[in-house]
């Protein structure tokens, strides 16, 4: 059915703009973002990338060979080939079978390390940036502090107090990522609170904690998103490093670190137990890199170059 | 601008002294001993008490950490719990070391980043560009200690089994050779970001009147990108480099290990291993003083790029 629009006081006819009425479907921002994305043939090999990733991680009881700890002696440094395609390590361990496992641990590392900072430095940075003042000038300042510690240094703090394993990995790295999202979340929330709509939610008497969390953390969305995917190869790559370090999960855990650390002890005899694992974690990071520079560019394409 | 230098000189002591604070309770709540780990293994009970009252850790948290901020303020940074050396001294011997590492890589990651950065804006949507990019791309997603064991694995295990001699030492310290694989693994990240930076940067200025007129006057190429552009669009290069320099030192830990550099990386991990707090801390406030002097260097450096910050300073 046709819309029509008219003035209320002369009940004359008013022109109806070309989207209202036609049977067209509005554009949404997220239309318009995936739109965007989808032009883009980086973003979306990173995009079908991931998503393979995740189909590997979450099936990987069913797709992987063997389980992560199969021991067979008997077949120890096997090279690739047709009966183990990526080898086997010093305990005859399958390490397709292991990388496929290792993926479970190394995604969910990144997404509950950048979860961690994500919402504990969103928040503080959103508290920050919304209130401003003296809290502002408080947390702002413990962050300065953080951040004067160089990150990876600051994980190694963290990991030799709580101990080495893969809880206390998580939570150093994810800690370290609470500055980073602190000062990215504060500066977003200061743009957006600025807007009118923010100012007419507080004439209606809505609770900061309303109007932080309904309407200025959804607006503050867009920089949050991209920031977070590119958070998430950082933070595998950090959590893998202290695993190659010791620092992190423990053997026999297949995480991917820790994989390339006990190959490393074999590199002369048996170069696929540390070049495979390494393989992984870059194509890995690679699919997070792409999806979050491509969604940077649907977001905000004036960045784009 | 000497009024400005000194003002962040100034700022920066909060900063440090935060941060002397949080490395402080983080060894403090760490579990394990120092007076255990400092005596024999048969040493008594009464023996262990009385070093703990030695060594004042039967204070309170604050007075200890009083303690210890007088200590320090006096270039004092206590001994290590294994070996008695004083831990200023085992970080003075392996700084030189980690210096090196770390300035062989900038260099090489800033020469290798604006070079690449630069052909790609200029030749932009050519190989050129698509080549510098896909690598660019693949160098900030690879982990280190990855490229690391591969080069080692190429230079020194191949090459020694093809050809009866190792292209590049896979270990040690002294010579050039011994410097390369090491810088270039901590550098390849660097290079790749700095690419990036320069890059969009570049362009940016390239689309300016300013490069616009300066090639109607006839200037040759290279003067328009290299005197004209490359010098407006290094602001943001610099800050990268500024900001990326903390990432750059903790790389050195894990680039140390794998190389058996003797910088403080590799003598960091040995004491968490060793649990031998006290150079932890040590070593960690020495790598905070560091990043916030090369942040604090970066932010002088604006004003030789660009002498509209001088102004703004005076």
């Amino acid at each position: 059915m046709a819309v029509r629009l008219r003035n209320a006081t002369t009940g004359e006819s008013l022109p109806v703009p070309p989207t209202i009425g036609t049977g067209r479907k509005q554009r949404t921002r997220f239309d318009e973002t995936w739109r965007q994305f989808r032009k883009n043939k980086w973003a979306m090999s990173g995009m079908v990338l991931l998503i393979f990733l995740a189909f590997v991680a979450i099936g990987a009881d069913f797709v992987a060979p063997e389980g992560l700890d199969d021991q067979q002696l008997g077949r120890r440094f096997l090279a690739p080939s047709a009966e183990a395609i990526l080898g086997t390590d010093h305990l005859g361990r399958d390490i397709l079978s292991r990388i496929i496992h290792g993926s479970r641990l190394s995604l969910s590392i990144g997404f509950i390390t950048t979860s961690i900072g994500l919402v504990i430095g969103g928040g503080l940075g959103a508290i920050a940036g919304y209130y401003g003042g003296s809290r502002d000038q408080f947390i702002m300042r413990i962050m300065d502090v953080i951040l004067a510690i160089p990150g990876f240094i600051f994980a190694v703090a963290l990991v030799t107090a709580l101990g080495p394993n893969l809880t206390n990995l998580m939570i150093a790295v994810g800690v370290n990522s609470i500055p980073y999202f602190a000062r990215i979340i504060r500066s977003s929330v200061m743009s957006v609170k600025e807007n009118e709509y923010i100012e007419a939610a507080r004439a209606l008497g809505c609770s900061h904690t309303w109007i932080i969390l309904r309407h200025v953390i959804p607006n503050a969305f867009a920089p949050i998103l991209v920031q977070a995917t590119l958070r998430i190869g950082d933070t595998i790559i950090i959590a893998a490093g202290l695993s190659f370090l010791g620092l992190g999960a423990q053997p026999p855990l297949p995480e991917w670190g820790a994989m390339l650390s006990g190959g490393r002890q074999y590199l002369r005899d048996a170069w696929w137990m540390a070049t495979f694992p390494g393989v992984a974690i870059m194509f890995t990071v690679l699919a997070f890199n792409l999806v979050g520079d491509g969604l940077r560019d649907a977001l905000d394409p004036r960045l784009k170059n | 601008m000497i009024r400005y230098i000194f003002k962040r000189l100034l700022s920066l002591i909060p900063v440090l002294l935060g941060a002397t604070f949080i490395v402080f309770a983080i060894m403090f709540f760490t579990p394990g001993d120092p007076a255990t780990i400092m005596l024999p293994q048969d040493a008594t009970a009464e023996d262990i008490a009385m070093m703990r009252d030695f060594l004042g850790l039967n204070e309170p948290f604050l007075v200890q950490y009083r303690d210890f901020l007088l200590r320090l303020a006096q270039g004092d940074l206590g001994n290590s719990f294994r070996t008695g050396q004083s831990v200023l001294g085992l970080i003075l011997s392996r700084l030189p070391a980690t210096m090196q590492l770390a300035t062989a890589s900038l260099v090489i990651a800033i020469m290798i980043g604006l070079i690449a950065g630069v052909v790609a804006a200029v030749r932009q949507y050519t190989v050129w560009d698509g080549g510098a990019m896909v690598t660019a791309l693949l160098g900030v997603s690879m982990p280190n200690f990855w490229l690391g064991l591969m080069l080692i694995l190429f230079f020194a295990v191949f090459w020694a089994n093809s050809f009866g001699y190792t292209l590049l030492p896979a270990s040690g310290y002294g010579t050039m050779q011994h410097m390369i694989m090491p810088a270039i693994v901590l550098g390849t990240a660097h290079a790749a970001f700095i690419t990036r930076i320069t890059r969009s940067s570049m362009l940016e200025v390239l689309r300016q009147d300013y490069i616009r007129m300066a090639k109607a006057k006839g200037l040759s190429p290279f003067k328009v990108v290299f005197v004209h552009a490359l010098r407006n669009a290094l602001m943001p290069v610099v800050t990268i480099i500024g900001l990326r320099f903390g990432v750059l030192l903790g790389g050195s830990v894990v680039t140390e290990r794998i190389f058996a550099w003797p910088g403080i990386g590799r003598l960091l991990i040995d004491a968490v291993r060793a649990q031998d707090y006290n150079v932890v801390q040590g070593i960690i406030l020495t790598y905070a003083i560091i990043f916030s002097l090369v942040t604090l260097g970066v932010d002088l450096l604006y004003s030789f790029i660009d002498p509209r910050v001088k102004v703004r300073y005076r």
